[in-house]
């Protein structure tokens, strides 16, 4: 009873100044906005990110030269690096090999060029990587023996190319200037963490090694995809690998010159980049939501010394410091808290709109909104309106009823 | 029960401004008692206004004793000031001081509030606008009224807890002469059916002579 009269009593109060009231909420309500937008933005790209490093398959492993400068005699990762790794005896935990030569190339077809991501890759990066053909085939065994100049096109690089995605089997493109047959499109994947999966080029690995990207020495490659038996063995095959090139390269232990990452690797990486955007996003907007709060202790300021007189009297006619305290309070954390609500509103119609965008551009971010995200703001700008309307809050309530009834 | 209602020693209060000490009151000793009409008159600077402002417990003398319906008040909290004036004093201010936006009814419904007084408020504000003849105007704002209709509003204000005293300031100065009258039969009528202390404190000699006593204030100190 005595609450719902103090909060009439503010919203009359409130309305009085009604543009006044409605330009120090739209403080709160941006700042609200901001920081709802921004946490919701970061989660959602997480969830994308992550989402896109566990559909490349939670028992896969990258193994790179690592450049050591500890390492006395560092070896490059070659072919008879993988071909070791793939013998199921010295390492059973392995179920497939693909190494995999990458670069980046001019891919011509007509007047249409593009520059792309140009890998040379084995029959078993398919089933490695997971890969699917969306029509024509894979490269096979008799592709890599002939060094055959045939080429997969992911449906991105084909769109750019052709215009379409399908009926292209038996078409020439030029990749740096040589003439491939396209044998097959790649089944669209959406982009990821390792950039647009849909717009890149395969090749035979032994086409690239001679045609595209001579390395030294000739059997080097540039990473060895390998798939364990099962989720549960990635670390027995990181350790088999592991031994398995130390023995190769003849290092001593403790200087590798290779390195070997799991999914989980790259997923704690993910995640602490979008968690560095997300902190980062979400200070710049509680800045904002601060900056709201300063404006309501302006107003409440200005209202306090105008209303001074009003202060007085209801001294006078035997109000407590913690009445006028109250009375101040609940009018700052009322406009903290409609613009927080309004702001939430807000912050999700932003969001969504992202959400939106980011969908029609490509890349799939879902903002999510969780309940602790809502509660948050809410809290936070309520408790903002407290803390900037408890100074003048306090220093309308500590005005000497005489001189503050005499105030003109 | 003692039946002196106002019953001030020795007060004096001193101001201090700047590097100048003001004494506004001097050793002033005054009894007022219960039922009395009293004004209280002086020429500006006679510390007149001080002399109310602690009569109605919204100031603390510097020093000496001043007893509102027999409790001593001198060296009282804020906070217990304001329940003392919350029961026990009536204001009547020159300019009204009504609350702009809130009905007649709502503002004699403050001092209720201010009470923790939760139930039968409406009847009772209501019961106070009729005793000054306002019952028919209750839901109006104070801009809707005339001035002497705004002043009854506020004697009404000050009826409503009951109090010990009724401390009018100026009462009728922003009247015109006829609501003034009005105003003070109001007053002298109320002292009258009620028996609750009136104190008028005034510049106007015609004021004064409605009031039963009259008590000359001239530099912080009672005239005799």
């Amino acid at each position: 009873m005595v609450i719902l009269q103090s909060l009439v009593e503010a919203l009359e109060s409130l309305s009085a100044n009604k543009l006044r009231s409605a330009l120090t909420i739209l403080g709160i309500v941006i700042g609200v906005a901001a920081v709802i937008s921004m946490l919701s933005i970061g989660r959602g790209a997480e969830a994308t990110i992550t989402g896109s490093i566990q559909g490349i398959g939670t028992n896969l492993l990258f193994v790179f030269r690592e450049f050591n400068d500890e390492v006395t005699n560092p070896k490059p990762l070659t072919l008879g690096d993988a071909q070791a790794i793939a013998d199921p005896f010295q390492a059973p935990a392995v179920l497939n090999v693909a190494p995999v030569l990458e670069d980046s190339g001019k891919v011509t077809v007509g007047r249409e060029s593009t520059i792309t991501s140009i890998s040379g890759v084995t029959p078993e990066f398919a089933a490695t990587r997971n890969v699917q053909v969306a029509e024509g085939e894979f490269i096979t065994q008799e592709h890599m023996l002939g060094q055959a100049s045939v080429a997969l096109l992911g449906p991105a690089t084909a769109e750019t190319l052709f215009g379409r995605s399908s009926g292209l089997v038996g078409e020439t493109v030029r990749i740096e200037g040589r003439p491939f047959r396209v044998i097959g499109v790649l089944e669209s994947e959406g982009g990821s963490a390792f950039g647009n999966q849909d717009d890149r080029v395969l090749v035979p690995l032994t086409t690239a090694q001679t045609r595209l990207m001579a390395r030294t020495p000739r059997d080097r490659v540039d990473t060895i995809l390998v798939q364990s038996v099962d989720s549960d063995s990635v670390p027995q095959a990181q350790d088999e690998i592991a031994q398995i090139l130390r023995t190769r390269h003849r290092t001593e232990i403790g200087e590798d010159d290779f390195s070997i990452l799991t999914q989980e690797d790259f997923l704690d990486t993910a995640r602490t980049i979008t968690n560095v955007l997300t902190i980062f996003l979400g200070g710049i907007a509680a800045i904002s939501l601060l900056v709201g709060g300063i404006g309501i202790m302006n107003i409440m300021l200005v209202s306090v010394t105008e209303r001074t007189r009003e202060i007085g009297l209801r001294k006078a006619l035997g109000a407590r410091r913690l009445d006028i305290m109250i009375q101040f309070l609940t009018e700052s954390s009322l406009l903290s808290m409609i613009g927080g609500l309004i702001g939430i509103a807000l912050g999700w119609a932003i969001a969504y709109a992202v959400g939106q965008i980011a969908a029609r551009s490509g890349t799939p971010i879902n903002p999510t909104i969780g309940l602790d995200v809502v509660l948050l703001a809410t809290l936070f700008s309520t408790a903002v309106g407290l803390f900037f309307g408890l100074y003048p809050a306090n220093r309308a309530a500590s005005l000497e009823p005489v001189e503050a009834l005499r105030y003109e | 029960m003692n039946d002196q209602v106002i019953e001030a020693r020795n007060l004096t209060k001193t101001y201090k401004m700047g590097d100048v000490l003001v004494h506004a009151l001097n050793g002033l000793t005054v009894q007022i008692a219960r039922g009395e009409t009293v004004s209280i008159m002086g020429p500006s600077g006679s510390g007149k206004s001080t002399l109310m402002n602690i009569i109605g417990c919204l100031d603390r003398p510097t020093s000496g004793e001043y007893f509102l319906d027999g409790e001593e008040t001198s060296d009282m909290k804020d906070d217990q000031l304001a329940s003392i004036r919350n029961r026990k004093v009536g204001f009547v201010f020159q300019s009204f001081n009504l609350l702009r936006r809130h009905s007649a009814l709502a503002n004699v419904e403050l001092p209720m509030r201010y009470a923790g007084i939760t139930s039968g408020r409406k009847d009772r504000a209501r019961q106070a606008l009729d005793a000054v003849g306002l019952g028919d105007r209750m839901h109006h704002r104070p801009n809707e009224l005339s001035g002497g209709q705004q002043q009854r509003v506020a004697i009404a204000r000050a009826l409503v807890n009951d109090p010990a005293i009724i401390l009018a300031d100026e009462p009728t100065g922003n009247l015109d002469s006829k609501s003034g009258e009005e105003i003070m039969r109001l007053l002298v009528n109320l002292n009258q059916e009620r028996g609750t202390t009136l104190i008028i404190v005034t510049h106007d000699p015609k004021v004064a002579a409605q009031t039963r006593r009259s008590i000359h204030i001239l530099d912080g100190k009672v005239e005799d």
